[in-house]
């Protein structure tokens, strides 16, 4: 009988480490993995190729610098402009450790902020490069054109972000991702047009090439023609994202998913952490079952906003209604020391436990409101509209309510995705020759991700880690020139072409929206929010039997030489089916609560998230199998910041 | 409500394509246009129809990728991107025209997806500065006058939809290219490549097959990003200083 | 063709502030015409800098056409035309916010061109004279405004002339890099515009209109 009631869904392997990080005072541990990597002769870079998928701030910035350095770079994205992946769409800002604020920031202070605001599951040496060459990233945006925010003497203008002491964001209005995204897709598209870099638009990766233990080279079908093509390098880049849209509605673009990387899993890579989920409290609410995706807010609106209920169940009276003593300003009650400015976990399940009491507003009892009538009551219109006036007139744009005039319904949305492939500190897997960058490996931000820290980080894998660790492996390149006639090469597009072939041939009876749709509930439900073991051991037997049903019942119309939308999907869905499974166990596994992973049979008697060091404190890579998955555990050891719990009240 | 939409309906780019007719029953006025057109699918598809081929990814109005031309008006009534544009700006029992972008240099690819690579190959004409990784100077080095950044800016938030050609009664992409010619030409870091950046993307900008600018102004009209008309004047006069250099 | 179209714009305040000279009678009008011949005499030949002039007009003109009828072309071919049409819908067929104006550039511009011709054989070389040959200036002009149909004709003109102009004017300002606000209709240029649209048609048809309704001069 096993001791952990997930080992009946896997098995326990070998324990991992990342072997790449130097050992010794923290602070030159990069410079001295810099001295010790092996660098390759400018004249040589023309010979190696690498190949990038993904065109996000990772990937463009990443396929922009390793063109500049001469290496021959291949670089594909399903957009029909690499300048249009959904880094695009963030929102807040990017952190740097400049302290052009004079208000006591340091590089160790970011590196200690992101340690524990990922609720200590991330590696100290990671976090530590991050938070070093955050500053870079700052001066090779401005250099780039990036129009930050700045004050009237002309310097950069930086605000607090994220619940930390010192203001250390950078920002660009509400558009910060756009303005750095162009910043990479313009360095990106010089590199193209110097010969550097060749540019595949439209077209998705579906296979990773692995021959004799490396990964040389991917499969991708051209998604006009429906061409299914071999590229193959001396290295492969993944830049492909979060996974975010497992749940169907997230704040992720319609087309983000989990394919290339699921493949390369499939393939040998290592899926670490995939069950810690970040989900956000300020998304505007579903109002329909025809909703395709949510819409964040930015969380600033919790600064002046105050969020309530009807203390009645069901109470179905417009807000304007319901008298003040009827109304539960939940989070005021609860949490009196932070009031509406919980983090974002928190006040994410808050509004979770008043909808499930049957507190909830709006369609489908999935909402609490955002009231903004004390804020214009004591600043003023004029004030309110200054300082939020974009979030309301997105809000109006959408719901096509006033917010001035009466309360914002919000709720929590899934956002970001911690987990991701198991990367060294090389952000290598442990495939040699994949790397892994951005929000698709696992790396830097833990259990939880920081505000303004998913750009920092995107850019910090493409800029400045990746073209450096990258050389090291391709200086002992180049590797033998692999031909498309090679075992792996036709195994791995054989493979590719028959699954289209399934998927136009089953011809059934249910479209591939309606699975992903009800596989999205499930995640929603029972690894959403809130985790128990029943609930967790319930979805993978529910997920198993609607993925019996899709390989039945899927019906995807046309054929694979067109553009072809819904073969597109069909393809997206099967691997979130597989991935879904995989979360469920990581999560059944993790018997305790940290940061975007709550465990209902782990808390405190407030309530609050219990984590368990002494028996979880390691990173969860998952190795696939054909039965089962097999876990692999990576023990994390602090030497610099001291593992605490928080506190909120 | 009910509505009828009438779809723009091309196979693939050698297909003459033509105006096909669907009803769709019970939209709530809360969906988005592009979510009329996913329940649409859902029907097309559950009766063995092709379903619509469009072009849509964040759905939240940044990432430029969606855009129709709605009752002959690029992105539809409201001045927003398609994603953002719902339902309750139409009437219940209306006729809906849904069209892809026109223009020479946005050849159809299917229904209503357009090729817009032209759009990226003018970037690569000299819409950057050049700045390799590493060797930037500190961020405070050179300030940047607030007036300048924010102008600045204001160019930057393009989204490189194309709703300018579409809406250009002369197909030009004038507005797209001046939009990023003013945004770097405004700050210090992008002078030393100012005249050739602005002689290359012209070039480029004309080699592609755009339309000549005649300064009608229905572009900015219809940008969902507001890029002012005036970014067009600044074009022209860095293009002029730069003829006037020699630097053709 | 903006430099062309303010050459023209320039030619047509000159030509305006002749005619207005009609006002002050017959014998100043006649007198002004002979001064246009023999200005700058005995430096330039008789009718040297009306000859000058007219070269210089002929060429902006042409190079106007030549630069309309290249840009029509190529437009045409951008905008992408399926089937003789852009856009199948019948609905919002004159865009968003495109002013008349700005319509009707390339039609005005035609019905502009052709009245030059017949405006020359009217009142230049007087091949084509309603009412009556003359050989004076005043002559030609009052003869040929006393009937009603070259009145209506040259109104016509002048009205295409206006709509050109307030379009045009703006336009060509912006083509030269001179337009900094970014809303047309509130901008320095656009009311520059419409102010050079209206003196120039109402200073065009004044003379005619006193002709035919007041028998100015007659």
């Amino acid at each position: 009988m096993p001791t952990n009631v997930s080992e009946q869904f896997h098995a326990v392997g070998e324990d991992i480490h990342d072997t790449k990080a130097p050992s010794g005072p923290i602070e030159r541990r990069w410079d001295e993995r810099k001295f010790s990597t092996k660098l390759v002769n400018p004249a040589n870079r023309r010979k190696l190729s690498v190949i990038v998928v993904g065109t996000g701030l990772a990937g463009a910035s990443a396929a922009a610098t390793l063109g500049e350095a001469g290496y021959q770079v291949k670089s594909f994205c399903y957009q029909d402009s690499p300048r249009r992946a959904h880094s695009i769409a963030a929102q807040g800002g990017i952190n740097a450790a400049k302290n052009y604020r004079n208000d006591g920031d340091s590089i160790y202070r970011l590196f200690y902020d992101t340690v524990k605001g990922g609720d200590f599951r991330a590696r100290e040496s990671n976090v530590y490069r991050l938070a070093q060459v955050s500053v870079n990233i700052i001066d090779q945006c401005v250099a780039q054109g990036v129009p930050f925010a700045r004050e009237y003497g002309g310097l950069l203008d930086n605000r607090s972000f994220g619940g930390v002491q010192v203001s250390r964001t950078f920002y660009a209005r509400g558009q910060t991702g756009q303005q750095l995204l162009i910043g990479a897709y313009q360095a990106l598209e010089r590199q193209i047009a110097a010969g550097t870099v060749e540019m595949n638009t439209r077209h998705e990766m579906l296979e990773l090439i692995m021959i004799d233990g490396k990964a040389r080279g991917i499969i991708v079908r051209d998604m006009v023609s429906g061409e299914i093509e071999t590229h193959t390098a001396d290295a492969v880049v993944l830049a492909t994202g979060g996974y975010g849209n497992v749940f169907f509605l997230s704040t992720n673009a319609m087309g983000c998913n989990v394919t290339a990387t699921w493949r390369a899993h499939r393939k040998g890579a290592f899926f670490a952490n995939p069950c810690y989920t970040q989900i956000h409290p300020t998304c505007i609410p579903v109002s329909g079952d025809y909703q395709s995706k949510l819409t964040l807010m930015s969380e600033s609106l919790r600064n002046d906003g105050r969020i309530w209920v009807p203390k009645k169940a069901g109470d179905d009276r417009a807000p304007s209604d319901i008298p003040e003593d009827e109304r539960d300003y939940y989070l005021e009650r609860i949490y009196p020391a932070f009031g509406n400015l919980v983090p974002r976990d928190i006040a994410s399940r808050a509004a979770k436990y008043q909808c499930d009491a049957g507190k909830g507003v709006g369609p489908g009892g999935l909402g609490v409101y955002l009231d903004f009538a004390d804020a214009i009551a004591r600043l003023g219109r004029h004030e309110v509209e200054a300082k939020y006036g974009n979030l309301f007139d997105m809000y109006a744009q959408i719901t096509g309510e006033n917010p001035y005039e009466q309360p914002m319904r919000i709720y929590p949305a899934v956002h970001y995705t911690m987990g991701g492939l198991w990367v060294d500190y090389d952000l290598q897997s442990n495939l040699e020759g994949l790397f892994v960058a951005g929000e698709a490996n696992f790396s830097e931000h833990g259990a939880n991700r920081l505000g303004a820290s998913a750009l920092m980080q995107g850019l910090a894998d493409g800029y400045f880690v990746l073209p450096y660790t990258i050389a090291n492996y391709l200086a002992d390149g180049p590797y033998e020139k692999i031909d498309d006639s090679h075992p792996e090469v036709v195994a791995a597009r054989t493979a590719v072409e028959e699954r289209i072939e399934k998927f136009l041939s089953i011809n059934g009876t249910r479209t591939v929206d309606s699975f992903h749709k009800e596989l999205g509930q499930i995640m929603w439900d029972y690894c959403g929010m809130e985790r128990t073991e029943e609930g967790l051991i319930k979805a993978i037997s529910m997920i198993r039997d609607l993925k019996a049903d899709f390989w039945a019942n899927v019906k995807v119309t046309g054929v694979n030489e067109e553009l072809n939308q819904t073969l597109e999907r069909a393809g997206r869905v099967a691997d979130f089916f597989e991935l879904g499974e995989l979360m469920c166990i990581d999560a059944l596994n993790r018997r305790e609560s940290c940061g975007g992973h709550f465990r209902a049979e782990s808390q405190t008697e407030d309530g609050e998230a219990l984590r368990h060091d002494d028996e979880f404190a390691y990173v969860s890579a998952w190795e696939f199998g054909d039965e089962q998955p097999t876990l692999r555990k990576e023990p994390l050891e602090y030497e610099y910041v001291e593992m605490k719990s928080r506190s909120y009240k | 409500m009910n509505i009828t939409v009438r779809v723009w309906r091309q196979k693939n780019a050698d297909d003459k394509g033509r105006m096909v007719t669907y009803g769709v029953e019970n939209v709530s006025e809360h969906m988005s246009f592009l979510e009329m057109l996913d329940v649409l699918n859902e029907q097309l598809t559950l009766s063995g129809d092709d379903p619509i081929a469009f072009d849509h990814d964040c759905r939240e109005g940044i990432c430029g990728m969606c855009g129709v031309v709605i009752n002959g008006i690029a992105h539809g009534p409201e001045v927003t991107t398609t994603c953002q544009l719902h339902m309750r700006s139409f009437e219940d029992g209306a006729v809906i025209d849904v069209e892809p972008w026109r223009a020479g240099a946005f050849p159809v690819v299917k229904d209503l997806v357009v090729d817009r690579s032209s759009f990226d190959r003018i970037i690569q004409a000299g819409g950057y500065i050049s700045a390799p990784t590493g060797s930037a100077p500190d961020a405070h080095a050179v300030p940047v006058p607030k007036d300048d950044a924010d102008h600045a800016f204001d160019a930057a938030t393009c989204i490189g939809c194309g709703a300018c050609v579409a809406a250009c009664p002369n197909g030009s992409g004038m507005l797209f290219t001046a939009a990023k010619i003013t945004h770097l030409g405004l700050l210090p870091q992008g002078q030393p490549e100012r005249e050739s950046r602005v002689i290359g993307m012209v070039e480029q900008h004309d080699h592609e097959g755009f339309g000549g600018c005649t300064n009608i102004g229905e572009c900015t009209s219809a940008c969902p990003k507001g890029i002012p008309l005036d970014t067009i004047a600044q074009l022209n006069r860095d293009l002029l200083g730069a003829l006037a250099h020699g630097k053709a | 063709m903006a430099v062309s179209g303010l050459i023209m714009v320039g030619y047509l305040i000159l030509h305006m502030y002749g005619n207005l000279r009609a006002f002050s009678g017959p014998d100043a009008f006649n007198e002004y015409a002979h001064h246009l011949r023999t200005f700058g005499e005995p430096m330039l030949p008789h009718e040297g800098l009306l000859w000058i002039v007219r070269v210089v007009l002929l060429g902006a003109v042409l190079l106007h056409a030549y630069a309309a009828i290249t840009l029509w072309r190529r437009n045409k071919k951008a905008a992408g035309y399926v089937g003789g049409k852009r856009y199948q819908t019948k609905q919002n067929r004159t865009g968003i916010q495109r002013s008349y104006a700005s319509f009707t550039m390339r039609w005005g511009g035609v019905t502009i061109a052709l009245f030059i011709v017949f405006h020359i054989l009217n009142l230049t070389t007087n091949d084509i004279h309603p009412g009556g040959a003359s050989d004076t200036a005043y002559g030609k002009l009052h003869n040929s405004f006393e009937h009603f149909w070259v009145l209506l004709a040259y109104t016509v003109a002048l009205i295409a002339v206006g709509f050109h102009l307030w379009h045009g004017f703006w336009s060509a300002f912006t083509t030269l890099g001179q337009n900094y606000s970014a809303k047309r209709r509130d901008s320095f240029w656009n009311s520059a515009a419409i102010v050079v649209a209206v003196v120039i048609t109402a200073g065009f048809l004044a003379p005619p209109f006193a002709i035919y309704f007041f028998g100015l001069g007659g």
